[in-house]
């Protein structure tokens, strides 16, 4: 039973393997340590040229990784904690996303960065936080998020092989998650729709009339169909989920064809309440559907603490999604 | 031709170049900011005078002259900074944001440091010989991208030319409260070496770039040419705090002149005469063209997918 980590450590071997551009630079990510996560374990060995390891640089990183990109290499890089992508927002905002666009379509910036994120490990305030939030919305910078029903290989594989530069998010949880297809039963209880298309948006649907829609991405996907379970033999609330895996540029109409069934959209993102993720997608499905109601369920506006205890109440969990569903569904 | 007159036609060329664009701007005719050179002209002159067409460069916000002793055209350059269609990026980047061939620029300071670093690092991998130049100025020196890149370019032995052109003023930050330490030393923390020349004489930057380029060229790993430099125009149009007398006095220095005493005065008017009927036509041309439109979606497949086939 692969679990995702293996599978975005294969696809990196894999883009490796049959595509001779391909270089991984990163801190730490060398073996025998092979990156703070493992991500890049025996790479290295397979490939001693294309792995390279660097200082403590995380602007230089990125920068000499858009760099590489420019002149035809497909380099991948990985910031070893999402955190540390604000030390990279001048390398991604200003040069990777406007490369293409203000010279006027003459060049291409096949960059990927890679950056694990997420807490709930008790890693504290700088190491802990969801910062995909800040990089949404940035024009020709695309941010796209694996998760564990999706093949997070394919997902990788078709972010080394775009033209344009990706942010790849990887929640640390979710590392460990072993592949839903395989988790023989759990999903049984639902019907999934699939958009096409390299970073591919999932629709489950249950087998009887669902009482409101799910959106959600990464790793709390978990955490959704766990409430979306409890609802259904607890309380005999069925929901629909729609899980993306690209966050920006988004398309949001797999998630405007569930609320046409439900009416009722609740939006579930470890990033911090205010202004995120969920904010926009409810705003875009207000906008274009009518009468519609919306709540979300985030982080809150809060630094996260170190403490289990104090974490465990600042992030979103289990039982938050399933008040919120319950309080969405008597609306 | 003639190496004194190559080197005084490319100077003047950019001389006239940004003269007749701040005079568009003071007319009107031009919108938006710019930075222009004027002054530092030798830099442009005496680097690209001994670079090969094939290295790849990054300039920075202060870029016109560069782009000229690349090769750049003056009539796509005007167009690019009219909003033209048929500018350097089809109007989309203007004064500092262009790329044609192998010459890239970006308006953040410190940023296009690690990207021409790892250009350098991509042409090594590929084995082509070409070397990445990147021009960065005093005032570059307070960002810490710089130095992430000098670190790594050491580390990996990259074949690029560190270009500081030191024009004395961050914008209207004199060096004295802007740069502590000292210049050479930032490089050579690093071991990275220094080529040093407090000229404005074209001649003696030509035979200084010409050194450092060799020694990239054989493999010598990263190298530093700092020029300390006069820029006698203000920052951009008319932030420029400095004394008049003062503005005089480093008219002294102006390249042109200096340089322009080694040439016949034949050949000194009819450089003239050339300067000033190519950039006629140039901005004429260019006024002509026809405005951009706006294309919200970007085609699939389309023109010049230059980098992806390198």
């Amino acid at each position: 039973m692969p679990i995702v980590l293996e599978r975005l450590n294969y696809a990196l071997q894999h883009a490796m393997e049959s595509d001779e551009r391909v270089y991984l630079l990163g801190e730490d990510i060398l073996d025998p340590y092979g990156g703070a996560f493992k991500v890049t374990r025996g790479l290295s060995t397979k490939f001693p040229k294309r792995v390279l390891t660097t200082p403590i640089s995380e602007a230089a990183i990125v920068g000499m990784a858009n760099g590489m990109a420019l002149r035809g290499l497909r380099p991948v890089a990985e910031i070893m904690f999402g955190d540390f992508l604000t030390l990279t927002a001048d390398q991604l905002v200003n040069h990777a996303a406007k490369f293409r666009w203000m010279y006027n379509d003459q060049v291409r910036v096949p960059v990927v960065v890679r950056a694990p994120m997420g807490g709930r490990r008790g890693y504290g305030p700088t190491h802990s936080q969801s910062l995909e939030k800040m990089f949404l919305g940035v024009p020709g910078l695309k941010v796209v998020v694996p998760n564990s029903l999706g093949d997070p290989a394919e997902l990788l594989c078709a972010a080394i092989a775009d033209d344009d530069p990706v942010l790849f998010i990887e929640h640390k949880l979710l590392y460990t998650c072993p592949m839903s297809v395989s988790r023989e039963g759990e999903l049984v209880d639902f019907q999934i729709e699939q958009t096409q298309g390299a970073y591919p948006a999932f629709t489950l649907r249950p087998a009887n009339t669902p009482r409101l829609t799910i959106a959600c991405y990464g790793y709390n996907f978990e955490l959704v169909r766990s409430a979306a379970l409890e609802l259904m033999m607890e309380q005999e609330i069925f929901v629909e989920i729609v899980l993306f895996s690209q966050l920006s540029p988004f398309d949001l109409e797999p998630l405007f064809l569930s609320l046409e069934r439900t009416g009722k959209l609740l939006t579930v993102e470890e990033g911090t309440r205010s202004l995120g993720w969920g904010a926009e997608v409810s705003a875009e499905a207000v906008e274009r559907l009518a009468g519609i109601k919306v709540r979300r369920v985030a982080a809150l506006d809060l630094p996260i603490a170190n403490g289990k205890n104090l974490e465990d109440a600042i992030l979103p969990g289990l039982q938050d999604i399933v008040t919120a569903a319950l309080e969405l569904a008597a609306r | 031709m003639d190496n004194n007159l190559a080197l005084f036609k490319t100077m003047l060329v950019i001389r006239r170049f940004e003269e007749r664009l701040l005079a568009e701007f003071s007319a009107g005719k031009l919108a938006g900011t710019t930075h222009v050179s004027i002054g530092q002209e030798a830099d442009a002159a005496g680097i690209f005078s001994v670079t090969d067409p094939e290295d790849v460069v990054f300039s920075n916000h202060r870029g016109h002259g560069h782009f000229l002793a690349y090769g750049g055209e003056p009539y796509r350059l005007a167009a690019e900074l009219m909003g033209k269609a048929t500018g350097v990026v089809g109007g989309r980047g203007g004064s500092q944001h262009i790329h044609w061939r192998n010459f890239y620029t970006n308006g953040i300071q410190g940023g296009i440091v690690p990207v021409a670093t790892g250009m350098a690092l991509a042409e090594k991998i590929k084995a082509t010989g070409k070397i990445a130049l990147v021009f960065i100025g005093d005032g570059t020196l307070g960002e810490g991208a710089l130095y992430e890149s000098l670190n790594m370019a050491a580390l990996w032995k990259l074949p690029i030319l560190f270009v500081l052109e030191n024009n004395r003023f961050a914008q209207t930050t004199p060096v004295e409260k802007g740069v502590a330490g000292s210049m050479p030393g930032r490089f050579a923390a690093f071991g990275i070496p220094v080529w040093e020349r407090d000229s404005t004489d074209v001649l003696e930057i030509q035979s200084a770039a010409g050194e450092a380029v060799g020694v990239v060229r054989s493999g010598g790993g990263p190298v530093s040419l700092i020029i300390h430099t006069h820029r006698f125009s203000a920052h951009s149009k008319g932030d420029d705090p400095r004394l008049p007398e003062e503005l005089i006095r480093i008219r002294q220095f102006d390249p042109l002149i200096i340089h322009g005493a080694r040439l016949s005065k034949n050949d000194r008017e009819k450089a003239e005469a050339d300067a000033i009927s190519s950039i006629d036509e140039a901005f004429l041309r260019a006024s002509a063209d026809p405005l951009p439109g706006l294309t919200v979606e970007v085609p699939a497949s389309d023109v010049g997918r230059s980098n992806l086939e390198i």
